[in-house]
């Protein structure tokens, strides 16, 4: 707890105190700072219950995927202490004396105010069944909750999340990823019934089921007890009852309005402090902002209208005028990896509202529009399993657009893929990003005051920096209005080519070009370069497979690729033999082993799975292939923009847990990739079961077997910025795994820019995820043939470089370090360390040189 | 794998010639370069077959074979291009690119490695020694 003394130039500022250091009181001081400019004249103070600082609530869940405190905050103690915020951090505020102006606090702390903003927020509500209070039963809204059910399910088998409304949805795949059972319990008929008709309730429900969760609607829980094994019991009004370990309260939220209600400030029927469009209470001296606040007799549940709020406030107490006039609360999620978005009136309670659906129960998406009664404005919509008319359909409804003709076209699957509506057709006020609030009027003038770059305008406006569902949409009026001012958006390779990499690709294949110099005589100018040589020379091989070293390849090669070996920073390379999947036979270990104290190579095992040789001279690396690969080894390409490993753990051959053979399809896949040039270089993984030790999940190709089959993650990596796989397709059979990642790859090969490794590529797809599992999984643009056998031909061609070059003495003739001399490089020189040699720095060589 | 090492660093027979006969054409590879050990120099050729295709014509390149970014004798395996009409080879360790011309480092002016006058006689690359 850091309680700073009051200060004592009390007489001369003014006093605004904040209760309630969550995200919206937060957003208050920042805001209030942002209106005053410097100096206030006022000495603000926050006051917060919980111990951390403000933090990110809306990703809350991001902390059991591996996030801390200081990853989600929002403001630190440095921070306020550098803008002179005064902060009394784990300590609540216990009493609002109205006449004193002074705020008590629990440790009795007295701060005098001036001016008051009340923003402690909503706590989760309980209902009060018999047991409510048991050990077990827990909440889900605070980091301190999270660590509560972390612990209660570190050694427990099933979880139950009563409640199943959006947040209990989101706890429940909190509970899920943290291996438990889990179990949802729902007393109404439906799922998410604030959001959702019946109809998509149920789709929801199915979804959700067949991704592992159970769910018990139409379920009321009558007690909760304790049996002899120390166990939680739940009983319900019928059914069996229910075993479980932890429980997790989520029926809905109430406003933390005790310290306004004893202060006897005006309150809403049913909790809340009443506040006016400049968000004061009845007091006008003290404020309301955020899931305390009571607006028109609504209270906003989401963070976007609580910044408003907290905006108005401060405006208004800086002079300012600025009123609050209400907010959207249309949603947009994924929960358990299942879309979901509902806008506006869902559940078409306008008068005269006429209602159209689209539901397809093979693909799971159901679609419902709600419109005016003559069809021209739309009120209202659901979407279930697909997210991607969202935006869309969202502008039409915050601004009013007259919707087309035959607005069902709108939800209809059609053959030209996804309706977007034209960023034309937005007026400047329209809403782009709802939590930072920034209109396309803003993006245009951000860039006509000189941003030129998407990366500018997100600076400039901050548009995007929440929950990042705008960034689609954002991109889209960025892209159109640099355009329509002249700025030509290049996208050109580099001099030698004005094209993209895949108008590259488009070209080398319906064009059937087979070398650079024909590219670059038909389509581009110059001699090339180090950027356009190596990315045409992966095309080329991506496409026609015809061997990096051929005649007419071989200069298009990156070092690397030139000498099939990675080049080391004194001029020596690296030597990776192929080891699919990690696994290895004692003999052919011993063949590394021999070849290493042969060559008197530094031996190191690598990050992925197999063993590194350092330290080889040109001259020496065909020799060394040599030795490999009469013993049966294969180049590991570490070299490449192409297939590195795919990593496995031992799965269900050996380990008690495992569901399939891992290590086998480990193997299946390195084998069928091996070779395979692309954009950037793609890992894979593949796990025998959920505890994922071969960490599947952080790579571009991710595998985990279940008990039916495989799940498929994507577009994941570590590196410079990790990024999580995204899950794609579930229970797959071997046939139907290999058909869907050939599709995937070969898509990504033909569509992604240079140096793009799969998990920006998809961030950069219009539509991202959504749209790509359209392409692969439901075949919407009608490629998935031709991508298929495009894969196959490179499948059926694959050769193993270092075996053509040991083949042809043409190649061979460059693996010489001088063309007129045995000698070897005099310059490279090393010493020994821990037994083994590594290259000798400057001041070591010097010496080692004179004394030779 | 040392097929022409026999093709030893000869004076030219005129004995006063400061053109000295480094290799054969065939050692070279066309678009791209070879390292060759020159009165115990490293010396960097690069090859431009002058084929009527990308180049018109034929062009032999000598540079230092050490990259001064790095230290390391690597310039010969650098990918050669063009930028801005300039011929350069991009070293292969940082990527900086060197004028085959002149040996100027286009990103570091303080750069410049030495470069010979080149010529290809009777199917013999030969170097001026300077
Ligand atoms: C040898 C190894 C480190 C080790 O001692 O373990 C290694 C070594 C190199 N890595 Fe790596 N990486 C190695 C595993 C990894 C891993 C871990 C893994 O694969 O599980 C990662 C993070 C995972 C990932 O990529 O998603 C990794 C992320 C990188 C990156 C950053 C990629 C990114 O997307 O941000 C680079 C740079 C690049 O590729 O542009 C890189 C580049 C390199 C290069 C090629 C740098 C270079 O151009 O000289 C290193 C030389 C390799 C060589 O053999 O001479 N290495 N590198 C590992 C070889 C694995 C293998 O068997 O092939
Ligand atoms: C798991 C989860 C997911 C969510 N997802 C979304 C989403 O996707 N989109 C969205 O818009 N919203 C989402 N929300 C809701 C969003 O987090 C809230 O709307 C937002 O946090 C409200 O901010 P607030 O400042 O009003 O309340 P809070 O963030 O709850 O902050 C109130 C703070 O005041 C403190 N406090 C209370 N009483 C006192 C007192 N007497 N003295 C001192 N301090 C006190 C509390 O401890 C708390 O820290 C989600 C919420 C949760 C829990
Ligand atoms: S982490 Fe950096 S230094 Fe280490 S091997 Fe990878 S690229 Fe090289
Ligand atoms: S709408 Fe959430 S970041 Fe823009």
């Amino acid at each position: 707890m850091t309680t700073q003394p009051t200060h004592p130039d009390t007489h001369t500022q003014r006093q605004l105190v904040i209760i309630g250091n969550g995200m919206v009181g937060h957003h208050a001081a920042m805001s209030f700072l942002e209106a005053c400019g410097e100096p206030t004249g006022w000495a603000i103070h926050i006051i917060g219950e919980e111990t951390y600082s403000a933090y990110d609530r809306v990703h809350l869940s991001e902390y059991f995927q591996g996030k801390t405190h200081a990853d989600l905050a929002l403001g630190t103690l440095e921070q306020y202490n550098q803008l002179g915020i005064h902060t009394h951090l784990g300590v609540a505020a216990r009493q609002i004396d109205r006449d004193g102006k002074t705020v008590v606090l629990a440790d009795d702390t007295r701060l005098p105010y001036d001016a008051l903003i009340l923003a402690t927020g909503s706590y989760p509500f309980v209902p009060p069944i018999p047991g409510h209070d048991l050990p077990s039963c827990l909440v889900y809204r605070t980091l301190d909750d999270l660590d509560a059910i972390r612990n209660a399910a570190s050694d427990g088998s099933v979880g139950v999340v009563i409640g199943g409304g959006l947040l209990g949805l989101e706890a429940a795949n909190a509970l899920k990823s943290l291996g438990l059972d889990t179990h949802v319990i729902e007393f109404a008929p439906q799922l998410m019934p604030v959001q959702l008709d019946a109809d998509a309730g149920t789709l929801l429900r199915d979804k959700i089921q067949a991704l592992g969760v159970q769910v018990h609607v139409n379920t009321a829980t009558q007690s909760i007890t304790t049996d002899e094994q120390g166990r939680t019991v739940l009983t319900f009004a019928d059914g069996e009852p229910l075993v479980t370990d932890v429980v997790v309260f989520s029926a809905g939220i109430r406003p933390q309005d005790a310290l306004a209600r004893d202060a006897g400030l005006t309150m809403g029927e049913r909790g809340g402090v009443a506040i006016n469009n400049q968000c004061q209470t009845s007091d006008p001296a003290i404020y309301a902002v955020g899931e305390v606040a009571l607006w028109n007799n609504a209270i906003f549940g989401l963070v976007a209208p609580g910044y408003r709020m907290a905006e108005t406030a401060a405006a208004h107490l800086a002079g300012g005028d600025a009123a609050f006039t209400g907010a959207d609360m249309s949603t947009k999620l994924k929960l358990l990896g299942v879309d979901v978005g509902a806008i506006g009136d869902a559940h078409a309670r306008s008068a005269g509202a006429v209602t159209y659906r689209y539901s397809n129960e093979r693909s799971g998406v159901y679609r419902k529009l709600v419109t005016s009664a003559d069809g021209s404005r739309l009120l209202g919509a659901i979407l279930v399993g697909d997210n991607s008319l969202y935006d869309t359909l969202l502008q039409y409804y915050l601004n009013d657009i007259t919707l087309p003709k035959e607005p069902d076209s709108l939800i209809l699957p059609s053959s030209e893929g996804v309706p977007q509506l034209g960023v034309d057709a937005l007026p400047d006020t329209a809403t782009l990003c709802s939590c930072l609030n920034v209109t396309k009027g803003d993006v245009v003038s951000a860039i006509d005051a000189g941003c030129c770059s998407l990366g500018e305008v997100k600076t400039e406006t901050r548009a995007s920096s929440g929950c990042g569902g705008c960034a689609a949409m954002l991109k889209q009026v960025v892209d159109a209005t640099l355009e329509a001012r002249g700025v030509e958006v290049d996208h050109s390779l580099c001099e030698h080519f004005s094209y993209t990499r895949q108008e590259l690709f488009h070209l080398v294949q319906v064009g059937q070009i087979k070398t650079f110099d024909a590219l670059i005589r038909e389509h581009g100018k110059g001699l090339g370069c180090d950027i356009c040589k190596p990315t045409v020379a992966s095309i080329l091989a991506s496409c026609w497979n015809e061997g990096v070293l051929e005649p007419a390849h071989v200069k298009l090669q990156d070092t690397n690729d030139t000498f099939l070996a990675n080049m080391q920073k004194d001029g020596t390379y690296s030597v990776v033999p192929r080891i699919a999947g990690g696994e290895i036979t004692a003999d052919k270990l011993i063949v590394i082993g021999e070849v290493a104290k042969e060559y008197d190579l530094y031996t190191k095992i690598t990050g992925g799975q197999r063993v590194d040789l350092f330290g080889a001279q040109l001259h020496q690396l065909p020799e060394i292939w040599k030795r490999l690969i009469d013993a049966g080894f294969e180049t590991g390409q570490a070299y490449g923009k192409s297939v590195r490993t795919v990593k496995s753990c031992v799965g269900s051959t050996w380990c008690r847990y495992g569901q399939q053979d891992s290590v086998g399809m480990a193997i299946l896949l390195e084998n069928r990739y091996k070779g395979l040039r692309a954009p950037h270089k793609l890992k894979f993984a593949v796990s025998g079961c959920t505890r994922e030790c071969a960490e599947a999940q952080s790579k571009d190709i991710g595998v985990i077997a279940t008990e039916h089959g495989w799940n498929l993650y994507v577009c994941g990596n570590g590196g410079m910025k990790p990024r999580h796989a995204d899950l794609f397709a579930t229970d797959l059979d071997d046939v139907t795994l290999i058909k869907t990642i050939d599709r995937l790859l070969m898509f990504y090969i033909k569509t992604a820019d240079r140096l793009q490794r799969t998990a920006r590529w998809m961030e950069n797809l219009e539509g991202g995820l959504d749209y790509l599992k359209d392409v692969i999984l439901n075949d919407s643009l009608q490629m998935n043939a031709e991508l298929e056998q495009q894969m196959a031909r490179i499948v059926d061609s694959y050769q193993c470089e270092w075996k053509a070059v040991l083949d042809d003495p043409e190649k061979l003739k460059r693996f010489r370090t001088f063309v007129n001399s045995n000698s070897a490089d005099s310059n490279v020189v090393f010493v020994k360390e821990r037994e083994q040699i590594r290259p000798a720095r400057e001041e070591e060589k010097a010496r080692l040189i004179a004394t030779a | 794998m040392t097929a022409n090492a026999q093709s030893h660093t000869q004076i030219h027979p005129s004995g006063t010639s400061p053109w000295v006969q480094v290799c054969s054409v065939d050692d070279l590879v066309p678009g791209s370069g070879v390292a060759a050990l020159v009165l115990g120099q490293q010396i960097a050729l690069f090859f431009l077959p002058g084929d009527g295709q990308l180049t018109q014509l034929q062009r032999v390149y000598a540079l230092a074979n050490q990259d001064p970014a790095s230290g390391a004798n690597v310039m010969a395996r650098g990918l050669l291009g063009d930028i801005n009409g300039e011929r350069v080879v991009a070293a292969p360790l940082y990527k900086h690119h060197f004028s085959l011309e002149t040996g100027r480092c286009l990103e570091d002016d303080t750069w410049q490695v030495p470069v010979w006058p080149a010529r290809i006689v009777d199917g013999q690359v030969e170097i001026e020694w300077v």
